[in-house]
Order: C-alpha cells, then structure tokens, then sequence
C-alpha cells in the first residue's frame, strides 16, 4: 500500500495528510509538495478543453530513487498525491487508478457531510468527518488516535478488499424540528 | 577545488582524440616553423580534423613498449586498468611521429641533405622500436612547386629519399611555404588523420588477437581490460559507434568478476568509468533515452555494492559522483541542443547526488569520531612509491595483490583509520551545497518552484549545519513565503525552527523576535511546550535579558552566541523594532471594526479593535495606537499603560492590557469627526500593538489596514462559508471568526429635522405654467439658519428633457428658451423652530414624457456632541416624478357641403373644414378662443368667427368648429396645398387670474385639389308632397375652357312621374351655365329615391355619375298627402 496519502486544496494547501512511517513525516511532506509542481504543470497543460471527457488521473508525476509519487485531480481542482515504495512492484498502474478512485469516493463522503465545511483541514477523528484512507493494508475508516498499522503483507488486489462500508453514525448533533 | 579521489580522470572525460606528433620543428627561433605550428594548432574550429598535435625535439624519448608476452598461461593480471593507460595513449603514445625537414628540390647539396633526413627518421624509429607508430616526412621548401609530373628533378629525387628513409611515397610530404599555407596544413593533416586511423585499427587488431590466449578463470580481469582499450582504441579512431557496442561489453563484464569486499572499489571505479563513457555516447548520439536507461542499469546493479561498512562512506560518495557525472552529462547535452523536460532533467540527478553527499556526511559524522587523541598513523599507508596508485580502484597499501582474503589485517586497519582521519577533513556542506545550487539552478529553468524551495530550504540547513548562519537565514527567510502563502504550516514550521536557531547563534535580534512571534503563532505545528519555551524567551529578550539557547545547537557556537547577546544587553541604541506583520502570521491576532459602515457628524465614530493571542501564556502589551487616513484622530486612539518592564509579567490576567491566550479582547474607541470630512471616508491605515517597553526592549507589531496577516484572508473565507453553529458565549464575547474587519466608513451629514412638501395637481399640461408648491417646515428645536432650496429637474436625466423644461418663480409670465432647467440655492432666509414658509415654482415642460424634480433644502445648525459645539450643514431632499401629456387632442376634418368626407376638394366649389378638440386634461380647461388662419390660397365663404370662446372642458369633452371655405383652382399641386393653421387659447380653469394663456397652434393639414370639368348642382325643396308637383332644377356649369358636348338622360323611378327632357343632347359654352327644369310627380310617400340624372361628357370619359352623385341630391323625402284627402277616401270607400 501507499506510505503516504495527500488531499491537496484547490489553492494547493494541503487538506489531509498522512504517511506510515510516521518518523520521517517531514520528508514526505516535502515530497508532497514538491510534486505539486508536475501537477500544475500537467493541470496546465490539459488545459479548458474537453472538460467532461477529462482523465482525472495523472499517472506517475516524478520517481525518486525510493519512491514512486503519483497524482490525480478532482474536477474541481482537488488533488489527491500517494506515494508508493519504488520497491513494491505489486502496485501497477491499475491497482494506483483503483486506489485514487477509491481515494475519491471516501473524499466525496466527507464532502458530503452537512458538517464538513468545504477547504477546512481533514480530520479524520471521531466524531469528526471519518476518512476513507487506503494508507493501511486495508481500507478502513482512520480515526486519528489510532496508531497506524504498517500492514505487513501488500494487498493484491485491492478491488476485491472490500471497504469497510461507510455507515457512519451520524457525527454531530441531529437536527431536530 | 583540486580533484578528489572521488572526480573522474580528466584523461576519461575528455573525447579522445588522434594523437601526432610534429618534430624537426623549430617554433621558437624559426618565424617559418612558428608560421606552420601556428596554422596546425591555432584557431582549430570544428570543422577540422580531430587530431591532438604535439611538437616534440626529433630525438623524444617515447614510453618504451614492454616486450611482447608469447604466452599468457602463466599471466596473472594485478589490475582492471592501469592509471596511466589513458593518458599514454592520449598524450604519450603517438599514432603519427612527423618529421619535418627544409629541403628544396634543386638543393644544391642534395646527397648531404638526404643522408641528413634519414638520420632523423632513423632516430625517430629507433624510438619507437615496437610500436606500430607511423613515421612521415614533410619537405618544408621555399619555392611552388610545378604540377605533379612536370617536375622530373622532383620525382626522382622523391623516389630517392624515400628509399633512403624507407619510406612509403605515401608518407612523404612537400610543404610549400607560400601564401596558401592554411590550406596546405589542413590537406597535411587530413593526410596524417589517414595514417593514424590505420595505427588505431591495427592496435584494435592487436589487442583483439590477445583474447585467444585468455582463459575464463585466472584472466577474468584482462577480458575487463581488453574490451575496455578496444573500446578506447575505438574512441581515438573517432568510430564511437563501435566505441560504445564495446563499452557496453566492458560493462557487462565488470559485473561478472567476482565481487569481494577487497576488490569492490575496483570494480565500482571501473564501472563507473565505463558507464560514464556509455552515457557520454549515447548523449553524443542522440539518445539520451539510452543514456538515462543505462544509468538507471548501473545506479542499480550498484546501488547494494556498499563494500566495507567501516568505509561506507566511500560507497556514498561513489554515488554522489555518480549521479553527479551523469548530471553534468545531461546539462552538457542540453547545451548542445538536446531538450529537458520538467520531469527529467540534470536537476534530478544532481539533487540526488546530494542527497548521497548527504548520506556521506552522516555516515562520516558516524564512522569517523575518533578521539583527538588518534594520531595519523606514521608512514602513511595512504603513501605510494610514485605517489599514485597503479591500477584504479585499488587500496594503496594492497595494491596488485587479488587475495580476497587479508594477509595482513594490522595492515588494513591503519590504511582504513587513515582514510577515516582523511574523511574527516572533508568540506561535506560545501560538496553538498555546491550539488544543491546546481539543482536548483536546472529546477528553475523547468518550472519547478516548489521542488526549488525545497532544495533551497536543503541548502539553508547545509549552511547552518557549516555554522555560515548569515547565508543559512537569508535563503530560508527567501523560501519561508512560499510555503507560507501555500499553507503548509508543517514545513513552515520546521523551517522557523531552524531560522530561530541561526538567529539565536547570530543573536540577530529583529530576526529571532519574528521568527519567535510566528512560531507562537497559530500556524505553528509547534507542541505547546515548545511555545511556551519560545515565549518564555521572547518575554526575556523584551525585558533586555538573553534568551535561554535554542535546543540541539553546537555547544561552542552557543557559548559564541551567548557571548554576543550578552554583548547585546550593554548596547544601548534603538531598542524599537518594528515589524509589519502582513507577510507572517504572528501569534497575537488584530481585527479593527467600525460599528457602522457610516457615521452621522453629529454623533461620535465608534470602532472596536479586537485582538486574541494564540501563544501558550498570557501576555501584556504597553500600547495601542491606531493611524487613520486623517492624521489628525490618530491622537484619540491611543491606549498606554505606563508600566515597568518587570511588569510584563506580574498581574498577567488583569487588566485591559493583557492577552489571555484564546480569549478575544476587545478595545472601544471613540472620537468626533471633524465637519470637514463629512462625505469622505475614514479609514484605518495601521494598528500598531507594542509589546514589551522602551526601556528593555520594544517590538511593535504593525497591521496594514484593519488588521488581518499571511493567513487571515484564507481564514475569513473558511468562516464565511462554514455553517457551523458556535456555541453561545457570553455576553461580551465573540468569537473571532465572527468578527468581519470593517476598516473605514463614512461620515456622512446629520440628519435633517425639517420636511418638505411637496403641493401641485398632476399631471402637467404641455407648455403649460406648471405650479409646484413647496413646504418647508422646521422641526428642529434650535434657530436653523441659511435655508437655502434648489429646485428643478433633477440632473442626470436625459439631456434634451434640459433644454425643454424651464423653471422660474414667476408664474406670471410665459418662460422662454433663456430659463434653466433647475435654480440652485435660493435664500429662503432663517427659520425658527416650528416655522413654515412656502414657494412656488412654475415649470414648463415643452415635451411629453415623465420627468424626475428635485428639492432640495439645506441649512445651518449649531450642535454639541461629546461636549463640543459644530456647525452641522443639513440637508433634506424631495423628488418627485412628474408625467407630462398633451392638454387635448385636434381632429380636423375635410366635407363636402353635403356632409360628406372628402378625400380631395374640387377647385372653386365650397367645401367645409371641421375642426375637433377633445380635453385629454384631468383637469378643467377653459378654451379662452380659437382663430383659423388661411394660407393664402385658401379663401373663406363666410365669417370666420370663432365658435367655442370661453367654452369649458371637461375631461373627454369636445368642442367642434366648422368653416366653409373655397379653394380656387391652382392647377396641379404636388402634395396638396396648405390649409393654415388652427390656433386655440387656453388655461387651466382652476388657474389664477393672472397665470398666462397658452396659445396652441396646429398646423392643418394640406389638401389635394382637383379641377372637374363639369359641376352640377341642384334646386330642389327639401320636401315633396304625394302627388303634389315638386319642381327641380338642375344648373349645369362648363369649367373648362372648352366646348362641352353633353349627354343627359333621366331613368324613370318607380316612385316618381315626370316631366322634362328625358333625354338630350347638348352644349355648353365655356364658363356658362345650363338649366334643366323637370317637374318631379311623387307617387309614394317615404325617402324615396330620384329618377337618377346620368350625365354624359363626350371630351371627359372619366367624369362619371358616381362623381355627380357628389353634388346633386340622390333622394328626397316624400310626405303623405293631406288628412282631409284621407278622410275623403274612407268615406268614400
């Protein structure tokens, strides 16, 4: 699975990020970031045209010499970034594509939420918007206490692990009339 | 920097090239010789050959060739490459030896001469003895020579001094010394390029035959060995394809050897070489893809060959040069014209070089700390006989010996400290630096800004690490926006923390209080023991002490720092430091709110300055200062507290002052705004919050505006869109994100305490003397004085409604084109309270249409508020829409006297002109009287006497006139003649005596008259009697000015008998006129219908009785006969 998951603003700051070694976070922020550059460059260059038709994934931004990072970007300019171990060779293009759809249904489910307001940062604590983040072995729901769990045997196919379902209890105080 | 161990022979980096040598030439003496060597060397440009010459004495002394080995069984090689190899044959080791000599043709010591030159080819040989080095000899003669064969002299003695130098005639040369001496060197040399090809191909050849004698097991190094010179060789011969199918050999075979950690260096070194040649060819040839994909071979298949643990280091800095090598590769080829691409350029290879240099250090800083005490060792093992080692890659104090295992361990260990103590002396932070700014340099050209921060942000540590904090902090204080504006607090963060550290070792007291104000600040990710850290120092530094050193700094650059803030204290200077906080996000927040968008002058300007610190502790701060755009209210916003410095912390909670973190404290101010300014806008330049006192130290933090920092407007839009609902606090507190900044209003005049009204009866009448009637009432409790009106239409509107209303106070008479649209200021004089006056404006509108009038009324008032007396100018405006119509509506019409409409009138016969006037008003109108005015050509029948004087209109009412009149005949009349005009008088009823009437004049329209030749008219009673005769007589009058045949016939009706001509043939003279009598005879009574008179004109065929029908009667009605008859008729029936 990714070592490190980014959902990147519109305005480029970052909304949700997190990584499994956690004693290195600062690296991957770097690397986050930075990768923001080929991203630009490519939102860039697909320009205004064919907006409907456009492919939402962006494929292998840059290879460093221990990881692989690679994009993909909302229709409203919501990037999402994950980092991939040069060495875990299990993950090709598809299992990436699945992952960052995935990566996209948990973020429309925050969206969703009449409790989340759109642009504030991400949490993904209890009681707060739960996020769907595939940065374990499994998809799960991460609630921020939790220490994350480096799975230790890589998903095959991460299509047929199935997601916890999204039933979330509702969040916040319910609304009553 | 002088090459390293590390940096690649200069001898492999160059492109090889042929190598020739020049003797028997005399450059420094002889002007003719310094002439050739100079057109041989000088200005080589590219076109040219690629040959490296070199001007060696005739008698050079050439590397001795080693006698040929006949066997290699008993062969075991030491070494992959030996050191000197390359450069023997680049700069040694000739392929061409060229022996120039002066001889012409026609010497006259020829036999001498000869012998001479052969000598000198015979010393070169000699030299070269074993090598399969060409020798040629170039005649340097001062005469042109004749064209070949023509010359018998010259081809005889040719054949003899090659025979007497054994020479082949292809090695001989004759060189001119004439005009043409560049061409002549160029055609020389591309001769010599020839020959030294042949020399490169057979040395190909010659190490090829080696091969056979090898064998897999003890020669596995001369495989290594051998392809790599074919290669080289290959290289010289400038066959690079070739050149680079055997490099790529080489490379293959180089992994094959067996790897040990003895001879890893080795093998790394070589295959470093080797990929760098391969890398290098494929530049050259244009695929660059193949030069990236043999890289990434190589970085792989080495990337684990760490070799030695306690010199893994040296493994680092391998691959630091490796990618280096690569990156200057590819920067070297996109000079040439290859192009980069964001995602693949130098700049990848070289960041990642540093990050091995990186490595290097981290792995030296852990591999090397050895005590001070350990000594290099004596001799030093790092020490060769000639001062280099003989093969590359090999440890110096082992070298050609290829036991893996270690004879001598004692042996191993010295060399290993002895390059340890080396490592240590190694500027690490300049090798890593110098990698840095490369990439950065190649990041900037393709667009990567951030992955440009990111390095610089590398190379601000680099520097901190080298204790060069002055360059540390001004590239992290370059970068630190960008990551600030982007919001990525993390990274911020970090890079403060380092920033703050330089500051504090540099004891730059403005950077370290920013720095600390924005680490305490809300986009810190700092832990809260960290600020609390932080503020605990910055209180300290604001009370003029020295901060407490920063965590995990160098022990000796902290005891240098310490001493200069303590040298800091004693200074005494300008303690003030003022710092505009807009580009950083600070820990103490400011928001300045006006309580409206707008003030009246005469009640004071409320605003509310709201400020919340974020830092860990409370803190107190000793002044408040606002700054408007209007200096002059500066003075009203200030707050001070006259406090010691020790008190920043005592008392910390009470008190105004005092910040307590989280909470949002707000600050009221008020002040009056000056009469002046009402209409401008007063705003909120700057908010300065001191912290700390002018005693110690001071910083003011100044906001731009109504407050707001790096991070705020961001924060505003998040809090605009949320729906959060916030949980109620009490009453005097709010909650930050609720606070909108409100940075300046307007003043605006006070409210006016008078009305005005407005009396008048719509809608206006065209042209009429409008009459508006204007109240003015004062409420107020005081005298108002100077009441001034401006009254009229409304500016702004269409620009012709200007020039058709006209407004005066006189309604007594008519106002003309001269008057404006709109009077301004009238005096209307002083008002008591309570008082009321009124004015009457006339206007007249001379369109139809809706215009907008204005009222306006100002005036004076004395007024205290907050205790101070101004003079407020008040004003009160009305307006008013008023619709403009047309008093009434003029029909005119044309009839025949009959009553009947015309289309056209016919010449000289009488025709009625009616005219129609229907009120449209609302209101009353009194037609004073009207007047027809003919045009000329018009004359009238009768009296033209007005017929509706002093008549009165009510609304749809209608008043008719009819005049007879004749128009004579004018012959024929493009578009009609011209009737007159129709002018009506007229007033409003409920208009005063003395308003003006109104003339309305319309304009009637043309009429086409038409000429008939014949007219008929009729004399008939107006009744007839059942049977009683009724005589009727018909005038025929001619209006030409011919003769006129006329037919008449009259039908029989059934109603009628008669009498007269039934039917008659006729003429009429010109201008004369005819009678016809006939004696009409009812037989029924009722509207009966004539026998009808046909009328026929021979000359007019066009004159029909339809026309006739016009002038003469149709019908006539016939009343019973008597009662008494009646009554006979009963009896007798």
């Amino acid at each position: 699975m990714a070592v490190c998951i980014a959902v990147i603003a519109k305005e480029n700051y970052p909304l949700y990020i997190r990584s499994t070694p956690t004693e290195n976070e600062l690296k991957f922020h770097y690397m986050v970031h930075t990768s923001l550059d080929v991203v630009d460059e490519k939102i860039s260059a697909m320009g205004k045209a064919l907006v409907d038709q456009r492919e939402l994934y962006l494929g292998l931004l840059y290879p460093t010499e221990d990881y692989k990072v690679y994009g993909y970007v909302t229709n409203s300019k919501v990037k999402f970034v994950m980092v991939v171990d040069s060495s875990n060779t299990a993950l090709r293009d598809n299992e990436i594509r699945s992952m960052f759809r995935k990566l996209h249904n948990s973020y429309t489910d925050v969206m969703c939420n009449p409790f989340y307001n759109p642009g504030d940062r991400i949490q993904s604590s209890p009681g707060g918007p739960y996020f769907l983040c595939p940065i374990q072995s499994r998809w799960a729901l991460l609630p921020v206490s939790d220490p994350v769990q480096v799975g230790p045997t890589p998903v095959s196919d991460p299509v047929q692990v199935s997601p916890t379902p999204c039933v979330r209890s509702s969040p916040g105080p319910l609304i009553t009339w | 920097m002088s090459p390293t161990q590390w940096d690649l022979p200069v001898e492999l980096c160059c492109r090889p090239m042929a190598f020739v040598t020049l003797t028997g030439l005399d450059v420094v003496y002889n002007a003719v010789h310094r002439a050739v060597w100079d057109a041989f060397c000088a200005n080589r440009r590219a076109d040219r050959v690629p040959i490296s010459f070199k001007v060696l004495p005739g008698d050079h002394e050439y590397p001795k060739c080693r006698p040929k080995r006949t066997s290699y069984e008993w062969y075991i090689p030491k070494g992959i490459l030996k050191t000197g190899w390359m450069n023997k044959h680049l700069n040694l080791v000739p392929a061409l030896v060229v022996v120039f000599y002066e001889l012409d043709w026609d010497e006259p010591q020829w036999k001498e001469k000869q012998s001479e030159c052969a000598t000198r080819v015979e010393i070169v040989r000699q030299s070269l003895q074993g090598r399969n080095t060409k020798v040629a000899v170039v005649l340097i003669q001062k005469k042109t020579p004749l064209p070949p064969g023509e010359d018998v002299i010259a081809s005889e003695r040719a054949a003899a001094l090659c025979n007497a130098c054994e020479l082949s005639g292809k090695s001989l040369f004759v060189l001119p010394h004439t005009d043409h001496l560049v061409g002549y060197i160029i055609r020389l040399e591309n001769a010599f390029y020839e020959h030294a090809q042949t020399y490169y191909y057979t040395e190909i050849r010659r190490v090829k035959s080696h091969k056979e004698f090898l064998n897999k097991t003890t020669h596995q190094l001369l495989f290594v060995r051998h392809q790599f010179k074919i290669a080289f060789f290959s290289e010289l011969k400038q066959d690079t394809q070739n050149a680079l199918k055997n490099y790529r050999t080489a490379y293959n075979l180089v992994h094959e050897l067996r790897a040990h950690e003895t001879n890893i260096l080795e093998i790394k070194t070589m295959a470093g070489f080797i990929n760098y040649k391969i890398c290098r060819l494929c530049f050259q040839h244009n695929t660059p893809l193949d030069a990236i994909a043999q890289f990434r071979k190589h970085i792989d298949l080495c990337k684990k060959k760490i070799g030695s643990a306690e010199l893994s280091f040296e493994h680092a800095a391998w691959m630091s040069k490796q990618f280096q090598a690569f990156g200057d590769l590819f920067d070297e080829a996109i000079k040439l014209g290859l192009t980069a691409i964001q995602t693949q350029n130098p700049g990848f290879y070289y960041q990642q070089a540093a990050y091995y240099a990186q490595e290097r250090k981290q792995l030296a800083k852990s591999l090397c700390n050895h005590e001070a005490s350990i000594m290099y060792p004596n001799p030093d093992p790092l020490e060769t006989q000639t001062g280099v080692l003989d093969f590359y890659g090999q440890r110096s104090w082992r070298q050609g010996i290829l036991s893996f295992d270690l004879s001598d361990p004692e042996k191993e260990k010295v060399g290993v400290l002895a390059i340890q103590l080396k490592e240590r002396n190694v500027a690490h932070s300049e090798i890593i630096i110098t990698l840095l700014s490369n990439a950065v340099a190649q990041f900037k050209k393709y667009k990567c800004p951030r992955m440009k921060s990111h390095l610089m942000v590398q190379m601000g540590e680099e520097y901190y690490y080298a204790k060069d904090y002055t360059k540390a902090l001004k590239l992290l204080d370059y970068v630190m926006c960008d990551y600030r504006s982007e919001g990525w607090w993390t990274l911020l963060t970090s890079i403060l923390t380092t920033a703050l550290k330089c500051s504090y070792l540099m004891a730059q007291l403005k950077d370290y209080i920013t720095y600390s104000l924005e680490l305490l600040g809300r986009a810190s990710t700092l832990k809260d023991d960290q600020k609390s850290r932080i503020e605990k120092n910055l209180i300290n530094v604001l009370m003029n002490e020295s901060p407490d050193p920063e965590p995990d700094c160098d022990i000796f650059a902290v005891k240098t720092a310490q001493k200069l803030w303590a040298d800091r204290i004693s200074l005494a200077g300008s303690n003030i430091f003022t710092i505009g906080v807009q580009d950083f996000v600070p820990f103490v927040q400011c928001k300045a709110k006006f309580h409206a968008p707008s003030f009246h002058v005469d009640v004071p300007v409320e605003f509310d300055i709201y400020l919340k610190a974020d830092c860990p502790h409370p803190i107190r701060f000793s002044k408040l200062c606002v700054s408007f755009n209007n200096q002059e209210y500066n003075q009203f916003c200030v707050i001070e507290e006259a406090s010691k410095a020790n008190e920043v912390l005592e008392n910390p909670t009470q008190g105004k002052m005092c910040l307590v973190p989280g909470k949002t404290r707000k600050l009221l101010f008020k002040f009056v705004a000056k009469t002046e300014d009402v209409g401008k806008k007063i705003e909120i330049t700057s908010v300065d919050l001191a912290l700390g006192n002018e005693t110690g130290r001071c910083v003011v933090l100044n906001w731009q505006g109504g407050g707001g920092d790096a991070a705020s407007s961001q924060e505003a839009l998040q809090a605009a869109r949320s729906f959060k609902r916030r949980p109620k606090l009490p009453d005097n507190e709010v909650h930050w994100d609720s606070i909108i900044i409100q940075a300046s209003t307007m003043i605006i005049s006070r409210v006016p305490n008078i009305s005005v009204h407005l009396r008048h009866e719509p809608p206006a009448l065209t042209n009429e003397m409008y009459c508006l009637v204007v109240t003015v009432q004062s409420h107020e409790k005081t005298q108002i004085r100077d009441v001034k009106l401006t009254a009229g239409l409304k500016p702004g509107q269409d620009a012709n409604l200007t020039q058709k209303t006209h407004v005066t106070l006189h309604g007594t008479e008519l106002c003309d084109e001269s008057y404006p649209a709109l009077l301004t200021d009238i005096p209307v004089g002083d008002l008591h309270p309570g008082e009321q006056l009124e004015k009457m404006l006339y206007v007249r509108c001379g369109t139809v249409g809706s215009r907008m009038f204005l009222v306006y009324v100002s005036y004076l008032i004395n007024i205290t508020a907050e205790e101070k007396e101004i003079v407020c100018k008040c004003h009160k405006d009305e307006t008013v829409t008023i619709e403009t119509v047309f008093p009434f509506d003029v029909a005119v019409k044309f009839v025949s006297t009959k009553f009947e409409h015309l289309e056209r009138v016919y010449a000289d016969i009488p025709f009625l002109l009616m005219t129609d006037l229907l009120s449209a008003s609302p209101w009353a109108l009194t037609v004073v009287s009207s007047e027809l005015q003919l045009a000329p050509s018009m004359t009238t029948v009768d009296q033209l006497e007005s017929q509706v004087d002093n008549v009165v209109l009510q609304t749809g009412e209608s008043a008719s006139e009819c005049f007879c009149l004749r128009c004579p005949s004018l012959g024929n009349v493009e578009g009609g003649v011209a009737t007159g005009h129709y002018i009506i008088s007229w007033k409003r009823t409920s208009a005063m005596e003395n308003i003006p009437v109104i003339r309305t004049v319309i304009t009637l329209p043309h009429v086409i008259v038409e000429n008939i030749p014949l007219h008929v008219n009729a004399d008939l009673p107006s009744f007839g009697r059942v049977r009683e005769s009724l005589p009727v007589k018909y005038h025929l009058q001619n209006k030409t000015d011919f003769v006129q045949d006329v037919e008449i016939s009259v039908e029989p009706s059934d109603a009628f008998m008669f009498s007269g001509l039934k039917q008659i043939r006729l003429r009429i003279l010109p201008g004369t006129e005819q009678e016809m009598l006939y004696n009409f005879y009812p037989l029924m009574a009722g509207y009966q219908q004539l026998p009808s008179l046909n009328i026929n004109l021979l000359r007019f065929p066009n004159f029909t009785n339809q026309l006739l029908r016009r002038f003469i009667p149709t019908s006539i009605f016939v009343k019973p006969q008597g009662r008494l008859m009646d009554d006979t008729s009963i009896a007798a029936a």
